[in-house]
């Protein structure tokens, strides 16, 4: 029964997001204030219709209950609690159901926080996201419904994939959709800019925080993915370059492109057709993600559930979003005046440097990973695309964005003086330099380490160095706490994300350049040493799980220093799917992280065993928590509320200072 | 104004591309691994599981390496191609099992015949991935440098063995 009332849920969202995205549009554009007025409440409503049927999934995966097909390739009665919940984005009709409740929670969020923007506005922006949820609920309730019955029902289910039975599962996809299906209120407001012909300062400053709330939770999402799949597949990457990787760090770096370019539209009103394009850029490569990862165009390992025919529901669908938009803005554009005129030093030409560094980055990775496909269209052959072209391209596209990102925050809006610019940044450049050079030749790093500790360097140092300018900068008598209490919120999220970013390249550049990888057979009471460290196999059991079997093996490692660990690394045995998995065990630290991660056993009680030495890996996962931290910090910036309060936000008052 | 319509035509391009794409089967991969070293691996024995097979043993010879797992319908189809390779003895055939059950495959190898000199067990299946394994079977063909020369995606069929397989490895063993 509950089922099928989540599927009734389904379809009253859907026919009410048809009314959404018609009346109020129309309103909108006749300006009658009765269509316009239907948004809000037809929002609200479409919500707890979404959060209705997904609790009704929740719930049939809560109860067993196997007449549900979804539910019976998907979970188990041995299954855990919190994964029989988190299985409920485990398969494909789930994940989308997931992305069409995050969705719904998003419009519900803007119709919430609306009321201080011109009813106009609000009515085209939820016009547009009803239009993105109508289209998904079509495609759910046509070829993917997560409520279809499977008679006779199951005895019980096919259990969920080894592989995602983890706490990576529970936090990832959410993480990620929401920064995925976030994009789409960026780009419900260019849209809505669009279309009424109101691109300003005004309407920047409306999708700024949505814009870096949405990006956040991308960076979350992606940060999430790459750390499960780093302790969880077992063999100590974290970053593949694979095709779905690729699919979530396109929008994602539009996105930071986007964040970067709405400032310049909010302070100086520039670049507006720009950052309207760009904005509609980085939705649709989320859209494009969700293409690449549901129609198997491209072979992945991540490629679960595919199926032609919802890959061409999803290209069509692709076309009138994305064709749609790029028609209007073709049209529309053309009559949005260029705003305020800058020279060619100062920080609008930098950040737009930073901006067509960034996309050129994204072109040649979607580029990459689009590659094999345009060749075999053309019948020139089969190719795959790896980990060495996009290490060759990327890297050396991001460099300058990494020089450009400590020196940029120094220059004026408007006009710069060269001199007075490098003046200020000599002596970081110059101790930057230093460090770089002494890491190369005093400490032996190789030049491509060293270079990018330097970079990491540079960054570190210029953004504190911005710091400290600002915190000299004050009046008489005021002090250094008083003068920090100040500074905006969205100048903090700009100094943690920076600061994020070149934690994250130190990370990089320390575990590229300097971990070791061993594989030794070793039998219980063998010890092993690698890098300095002594691992010791001292016992073995045999360990049972909710739903599997394991080998544990425990290890002592000494270190050098006369520091013990104890390390067990597991083989488990998934009984209902025969499924081996790999749980590898890791000792993090802030210099190092030990993994360990057991191979096969042999008859003679020898197990082959990985030994890894990763130095500095922490800090690639704490640089990207920095960069989401920024932003979320920014997001919550003052002055983002303050014109929610004002009656016309342009006049509300400016923010203090120019950089955020 | 032209430049305003560039995006729109970008995309058209693109779906042109994605809706070619859906059609296409992209199972037949080569690798970018070739002219590369092999990825060197220590693994168990399918049927005899008291011995270890290490990639460096085959260093100074040519030698093929067969990704196959128990649970795949093509390999099946390539198994007698295989036999008549391993009948030609040009060279030595490695199995790798890739993502199976030791059980299976060893089943497997009863039942149907074992074209293998060695079949090493890659049960998790990160050896695969590190060969770059897309579909199951894949033929790589090794260089007594160690390094790959040589891939082949989807089942072996006679024609290939006749025509590629057992030339290229006479090739590499007299240059």
């Amino acid at each position: 029964m509950i089922p099928e009332l989540g599927n009734f849920a389904l379809m009253l969202a859907l026919s009410l997001a048809l009314v959404q995205g018609s009346l109020p549009l129309i309103g909108a554009w006749r300006g009658n204030a009765r269509w316009i007025a239907l948004a809000r409440p037809s929002a609200a409503g479409h919500f707890v219709f979404i959060l209705f049927a997904f609790a009704s999934l929740v719930a049939a995966f809560v109860g067993n209950d196997f007449s549900v097909a979804y539910v019976a390739s998907n979970s188990n009665s041995m299954l855990p609690l919190y994964y029989r919940v988190a299985a409920v984005w485990g398969g494909h009709e789930g994940s989308l159901l997931l992305w069409v409740t995050i969705l719904a929670s998003w419009m519900g969020a803007v119709a919430l926080f609306s009321r201080q923007l011109p009813p106009a506005m609000t009515a085209r922006v939820l016009g547009v996201m009803a239009w993105i949820s109508a289209g998904f609920l079509l495609f759910m309730l046509f070829t993917s419904n997560p409520f279809d019955r499977l008679l006779p029902a199951a005895r019980d289910g096919r259990d969920l994939n080894p592989l995602l039975q983890d706490f990576g599962m529970i936090v990832h996809p959410p993480l990620l959709y929401m920064g995925y299906v976030g994009f789409s209120v960026a780009f419900a407001f260019a849209i809505a800019a669009l279309l009424g012909g109101q691109l300003d300062a005004a309407w920047a400053r409306w999708s700024r925080p949505w814009t870096l709330v949405a990006w956040a939770f991308l960076t979350l999402g992606i940060f999430m993915g790459s750390f499960w799949a780093y302790y969880e597949l077992g063999w100590g990457g974290w970053w593949f370059w694979d095709a779905v990787e690729n699919a979530s760090f396109m929008p994602w770096l539009v996105g930071t492109a986007l964040i970067h370019s709405l400032i310049v539209t909010e302070k100086r009103g520039s670049f507006k057709n720009w950052t309207v394009l760009l904005a509609i850029v980085a939705f649709s490569l989320s859209l494009l993600g969700t293409f690449l990862v549901r129609s198997g165009v491209l072979t992945s390992v991540h490629a679960f559930a595919t199926d032609p025919r919802r890959g061409l529901f999803i290209l069509a669908f692709l076309a009138l979003v994305i064709g749609g938009s790029l028609l209007l803005y073709a049209w529309r554009a053309p009559s949005v005046g260029l705003g305020g005129r800058f020279a060619l030093f100062s920080r609008e030409s930098l950040l737009m440097l930073n901006n067509v560094l960034l996309l050129t980055a994204t072109a040649t990775i979607l580029l990459g990973t689009l590659y094999p496909l345009f060749l075999d269209a053309l019948d020139l052959g089969k190719i795959s695309v790896g980990a060495p072209y996009f290490e060759s391209v990327f890297t050396p596209l991001l460099l300058p964005v990494l020089l450009l990102m400590a020196a940029a925050p120094f220059v004026e809006w408007k006009q710069a003086a060269f001199r007075d610019v490098a003046w200020r940044v000599s002596r970081i450049a110059q101790a930057s330099l230093l460090f770089g050079l002494t890491a190369w030749l005093g400490w032996k790093f190789s030049p491509t380490v060293a270079g990018g500790l330097m970079l990491a360097v540079w960054i570190l140092l210029g953004t504190a160095l911005h710091l400290l300018q600002r915190l000299s900068a004050r009046g008489h008598g005021v002090s250094a706490g008083r003068q920090a209490a100040r500074q905006p919120l969205s100048y903090w999220g700009m100094l943690a994300a920076h600061a994020g970013v070149a934690v994250f390249v130190i990370g990089v550049a320390l575990v590229k350049g300097g971990e070791v990888s061993e594989d030794a057979s070793l039998r219980v009471g063998d010890s092993y040493v690698s890098n300095g460290w002594r691992y010791s196999f001292t016992d073995l059991r045999k360990v049972d799980g909710p739903n599997y079997v394991a080998a544990r093996a425990t290890f002592e490692v000494r270190g050098a220093d006369g520091s013990v660990l104890m390390l067990q690394p597991e083989k488990r045995y998934y009984t209902v799917q025969q499924m081996p998995m790999t749980e590898a065990a890791i000792d993090r630290g802030l210099t190092r992280d030990i993994y360990l991660s057991l191979g096969e056993p042999g008859a003679d009680g020898a197990w082959l065993v990985r030994i890894q030495n990763k130095p500095f890996m922490a800090w690639i996962w704490a640089g990207c928590l920095m960069i989401a931290a920024g932003g979320l910090l920014a997001a919550s910036d003052r002055r983002y509320r303050l014109a929610r309060h004002a009656a016309s936000p342009e006049q509300a008052p400016a923010a203090a200072v120019a950089v955020s | 104004m032209k430049r305003y319509i560039l995006p729109l035509g970008g995309f058209a391009v693109l779906l042109v591309f994605l809706g070619v794409g859906l059609r296409l089967k992209p199972q037949e991969i080569p690798s970018p691994l070739i002219g590369k070293p092999a990825p060197e691996f220590t693994l168990t024995q399918v049927e005899d599981v008291r011995n270890v097979f290490h990639s460096r043993d085959m260093r100074g010879k040519v030698w093929i390496l067969n990704v196959w797992a128990s649970w795949c319908g093509p390999c099946r189809a390539e198994h007698p191609a295989l036999l008549e390779l391993s009948r030609l003895a040009v060279a030595p055939v490695v199995g790798l099992n890739y993502n199976d059950l030791r059980g299976d495959s060893q089943r497997w190898l009863k039942e149907f015949g074992n074209p293998y000199q060695v079949a090493a067990f890659d049960g998790d299946g990160t050896t695969g991935i590190e060969f770059g394994v897309y579909g199951v079977p894949e033929t790589f063909v090794i260089d007594k440098q160690g390094l790959i020369r040589l891939k082949l995606t989807g089942p072996v069929t006679s024609e290939q063995v006749r025509d590629k397989l057992v030339p290229l490895v006479r090739e590499l063993n007299h240059g």
